[in-house]
């Protein structure tokens, strides 16, 4: 319920769908936390993705450092719970694993290292080094891969506007199998694009750590039923490794704990010894 | 959680805090600005 207000509350510009245009304002200037394409007719801010390919795209401006400030900045307070309550990209593919269906239980496997493979080569190395004769690179992610770009910004902008939809080409037909492959795969595997491919789910997975809001397991509370791991659906095991750079923050664990052991939330600090509680 | 890595966390935001604000003042708000009041070519399979 949260991460669907939290999508429809960033993408709430209505007249945008209506007319087949993008918001033009000044809270374009600031990015929003999850994967959400600054193109979609809806969105108020920009993709965080985008725009540091966007700066690293000039060749003035090599080193970004208002968009890596600002995924820095999510990503120290929140860590992946941006992708498990406030990415739209993530609730679409929630919702699509809810569809009744045989499902591939996917436990820690080797794929979840892609995702930093596509923030190296294609959101980082490509944009800063492959470049135009007039020194101007592409935004590789967004151009060959973004899925969430397709869905929220492509799809509704090519159905309202002619002349964008004359010129679509075997570009936009790859990045519909894209989109259609993370799709029909959503249905099976739970998040499959999060969990392999997302650049955004890479960065925020490194700040699972040391982020102010922290999932934690109370060692001495915990009875090692393992129900924790049974629930969660992202392969990870919370009474061992409550930091898992893969968890999301989803709290789906928290609420099965028959202990009562694992916490979400700002850990709370423990009272110096010799001072009243 | 141990004292090093509350102290490593508070490091990390002042570092963003400090980036947000260097960027800004580079005028990196503007490359930010004229890539999103724009239709992302690339995004929607175009560009």
């Amino acid at each position: 319920m949260f991460q669907a207000a939290a999508a429809v509350g960033q993408n709430s510009w209505l007249a945008g769908f209506l007319h087949g245009r993008i918001w033009r304002g000044a809270s374009k200037a600031v990015c929003v936390p999850g994967l959400n394409c600054y193109s979609c007719p809806g969105a108020w801010g920009s993709c965080p993705v985008g725009s540091l390919q966007a700066v690293l795209n000039r060749s003035a401006d090599r080193i970004s450092l208002y968009v890596a400030g600002l995924i820095g900045l999510f990503g120290i307070l929140l860590g992946r719970l941006v992708c498990g309550w406030l990415c739209p990209f993530g609730l679409v593919q929630e919702l699509l694993y809810r569809i009744r269906s045989r499902k591939a239980h996917i436990g820690p496997t080797r794929l979840r290292y892609v995702k930093y493979a596509v923030l190296a080569v294609l959101v980082v190395a490509m944009p800063l080094l492959v470049r135009d004769r007039y020194g101007v690179g592409d935004p590789w992610f967004c151009k060959l891969i973004c899925p969430a770009g397709t869905l929220e910004a492509a799809l509704p902008l090519l159905a309202l506007n002619e002349s964008l939809r004359s010129s679509a080409g075997w570009l936009f037909a790859w990045k519909a199998v894209v989109l259609a492959a993370t799709m029909a795969s959503s249905v099976v595997v739970y998040r499959p694009f999060c969990r392999f491919a997302c650049p955004l789910g890479a960065v925020y997975g490194l700040f699972n750590k040391v982020s102010f809001v922290q999932l934690a397991c109370d060692r001495t509370a915990c009875i090692h039923c393992g129900r924790c791991a049974a629930v969660c659906r992202m392969g990870v095991d919370p009474s061992v490794r409550p930091a898992d750079p893969e968890c999301v923050r989803c709290g789906d664990c928290t609420s099965v704990c028959p202990a009562h052991a694992l916490t979400l939330g700002l850990p709370a600090r423990k009272p110096a010894a010799g001072r009243p509680l | 959680m141990s004292r090093r890595c509350r102290m490593l966390r508070v490091f990390l935001l002042v570092l963003a805090v400090a980036g947000i604000v260097a960027g800004a003042m580079s005028g990196e708000v503007r490359i930010v600005v004229t890539k999103a009041v724009n239709v992302c070519l690339e995004c929607i399979g175009i560009g």
